[in-house]
């Protein structure tokens, strides 16, 4: 039974910190109707600034947020622009998935070339041994509780951005119709491209976490988008809260599996839960059904 | 004949007979190079027929020819073949990979657009990972043939024709299928599927069709890569890259066209081949690769052969007109059929001046 709570507890936690990863994806999606398979590797580009702030500044990688997430906002931004807003005609989404993936190489490419591909795991406070909160002889390091508060505030945060804020409206007005949306008089690129600074911008946020607790390098982006990706397409695509109730389900269920039979094959969750989803849900478990009727 | 298929037919006899002497400059570096560009070839041309002509894009190519590599992979391992007889393997493993595409297909057809391509990747690295982890696939060391003792100066040969009968192969079948009944179905698709199926168009089926037709040839090319590069690896076998290869090929020669692909491929491959060998960073090409890529979707979103195709014909009825400026009301840009296919005749008849001034 202990094992089970703990893989629970695991499960749970990293789950808020994917599901602020795939907040980002979901959120580009709804808004600009693409997906951005770049952001595993933008995690592990956030990982590594966090690493190297850490090891050449010695700046804490949660004070580090404040320069990687504002930097990672940019990045996005200038993608969009350069890259996804020229895009138009009828090959449109397919051309803005293939620019995307075609960034994501380029990233990669940087980042093996700067740093190679030996695997990168560093040692600071948060995940030192010390830094563990003792819950009845079951450890629990402070980072996992640090990264999904974190992970919660934020999500928190976009959500009443979404729903309180005048720009918040503006980006669901754009989620719902864009050319309605543009007669209102909503400027739609300007609402796009600050739409893709923030999805881009988490993955700082998640990066860092990921990059503490794990260690990672180039290749390790591929990991985590195909686990987006999954996790995003079984909570229904478009959809925050399902989002996040997918990646704290799917997670969970890795992590079980992980305990009980093999870490190897915990990826294989995913996958399995997706294509069950596909076949007898195609909208996803929370996605509502004209969201994918296009 | 129309003079367009004149011209093709000329074009792909041209080709072939150039592609047939290659070889006999006996230099190794170019037959090594030539039989991956023919793979490729082939493999991006397999890719149009179904991706290209449905404009569902797959990025789950390379499960097929991982299928194809693992299956002659184990046959050879179990059965210690050697000799001629490696080459009637081929067919076996575009007959697996095939079979493969059907359950693949069954699942990743019943969405579209994003859904489908995040499920081709997904399906991809659930395929990726089995190779890793089953004990009989030989996890991450692989699986490596029996020894060819064949003389290495003429080694590749018989790789280079086989590939090149099967990218004619699919080449001419992509042509066939073009102008077909099921083709026309399948272009219908991209159109509007939802109107195509209302004009009885059995679309998931057609659709599917495509799909499995694509798997066979790309399972065919696995199977040859195999005894070619000697080694079942899952990371070459199952190589996303592989994916975003031939979906570069195919966007940069004309997504969707029938010579495209074969252009795009001709065009880039030898690029990668000279850059495996001559630009000892692998990380660096892998860089300029995708920087390529979006040159060429931001600056040819339409690809080389279509933008080319269209400058063309708006050139000559420009000049027609200039020519024959009070009788040439009848002679439309519409009417001066391309010498080159355009990209489809839809996009190029009715939508050209809409999206052709906002590019």
């Amino acid at each position: 039974m202990g094992t089970f709570l703990r893989a629970v507890a695991d499960g749970v936690l990293e789950g808020g910190v994917y599901g602020l990863m795939a907040v980002g994806l979901t959120l580009i999606f709804g808004v600009l109707d693409i997906i951005n398979i770049a952001q595993g590797i933008m995690v592990i580009l956030g990982a590594y600034l966090s690493y190297v702030l850490w090891t050449h500044l010695h700046i804490d990688q949660f004070v580090g947020l404040l320069i990687t997430v504002p930097a990672m906002f940019i990045l996005g931004v200038a993608i969009q622009f350069l890259f996804i807003r020229p895009l138009r005609g009828r090959e449109r989404t397919s051309m803005s998935l293939l620019a995307c993936y075609a960034v994501a190489i380029i990233i990669e490419g940087v980042l093996y070339q700067r740093f190679g591909s030996n695997y990168v795991s560093y040692t600071t406070y948060w995940n030192s041994p010390r830094a563990t909160l003792d819950i009845g002889g079951y450890y629990l390091p402070y980072i996992y509780l640090a990264g999904f508060a974190l992970a919660v505030l934020l999500v928190v945060a976009i959500y009443w951005t979404l729903y309180r804020t005048q720009f918040g409206r503006s980006i669901r007005a754009t989620m719902q119709d864009h050319t309605a949306a543009r007669l209102v008089g909503i400027d739609v690129n300007r609402v796009a491209a600050l739409t893709f600074g923030i999805g881009v911008a988490v993955t700082a946020v998640g990066g860092m976490v990921f990059g503490t607790l794990n260690a990672f390098n180039p290749n390790t982006g591929y990991d985590l988008i195909s686990r987006l990706l999954a996790i995003v397409i079984l909570g229904g695509l478009g959809s925050i809260g399902g989002a996040l109730g997918a990646s704290v389900l799917v997670i969970t269920l890795a992590s079980l599996v992980d305990v009980y039979w093999n870490p190897e094959w915990s990826t294989v969750v995913f996958y399995g839960a997706m294509v069950l989803v596909l076949v007898f849900r195609p909208q996803g478990l929370f996605g509502r059904k004209e969201a994918r009727a296009q | 004949m129309r003079p367009a298929t004149i011209w093709r037919v000329v074009g792909l006899v041209l080709l072939v007979a150039a592609a047939a002497v290659i070889p006999l400059a006996k230099n190794v570096t170019v037959t090594h190079v030539g039989v991956f560009v023919l793979l490729y070839v082939g493999s991006a041309v397999a890719w149009n027929i179904f991706s290209g002509f449905t404009g569902y894009i797959s990025l789950g190519a390379a499960v097929f020819f991982g299928v194809g590599v693992y299956t002659v992979a184990l046959l050879s391992k179990h059965l210690n073949l050697v000799g001629g007889v490696v080459f009637a393997l081929y067919p076996v493993a575009g007959l697996v990979a095939a079979a493969v595409a059907v359950p693949f297909g069954l699942v990743a057809l019943r969405v579209r657009r994003h859904t489908f391509v995040v499920v081709t990747i997904a399906v991809f690295f659930i395929f990726q990972l089995m190779a890793y982890n089953f004990s009989w696939t030989g996890g991450a060391t692989g699986i490596f043939p029996p020894f060819l003792n064949w003389d290495p100066n003429t080694f590749d040969m018989p790789f280079y024709y086989t590939a090149l009968l099967i990218a004619v192969g699919a080449a001419v079948l992509a042509w066939a299928i073009w102008g077909s009944r099921f083709g026309l179905q399948l272009r219908a698709i991209r159109d509007d599927e939802d109107r195509a199926r209302g004009l009885g168009v059995k679309t998931m089926r057609v659709k599917l069709a495509a799909f499995v037709i694509s798997g066979f040839i790309i399972g065919m090319l696995g199977g040859l890569y195999f005894y070619f590069q000697s080694e079942a690896l899952p990371e070459y076998a199952f190589n996303p890259f592989f994916d975003l290869t031939i979906a570069l090929m195919a966007f940069l020669g004309g997504f969707g066209t029938l010579s495209g692909p074969i252009f795009g491929a001709l065009l880039l491959e030898p690029y990668l081949g000279y850059a495996q060998f001559q630009i000892s960073n692998a990380y660096l090409s892998e860089a300029v690769l995708g920087a390529l890529f979006l040159v060429v979707i931001i600056l040819l979103p339409r690809g080389i052969l279509p933008t080319a195709a269209e400058k063309l014909t708006a050139w000559r009825a420009a000049w027609e007109r200039r020519s024959a400026a009070p009788a040439g009301a009848a002679v439309g840009p519409a009417g001066a059929g391309p010498p080159v296919d355009a990209a489809n005749t839809s996009a190029a008849g009715t939508g050209a001046p809409g999206t052709g001034s906002a590019r």
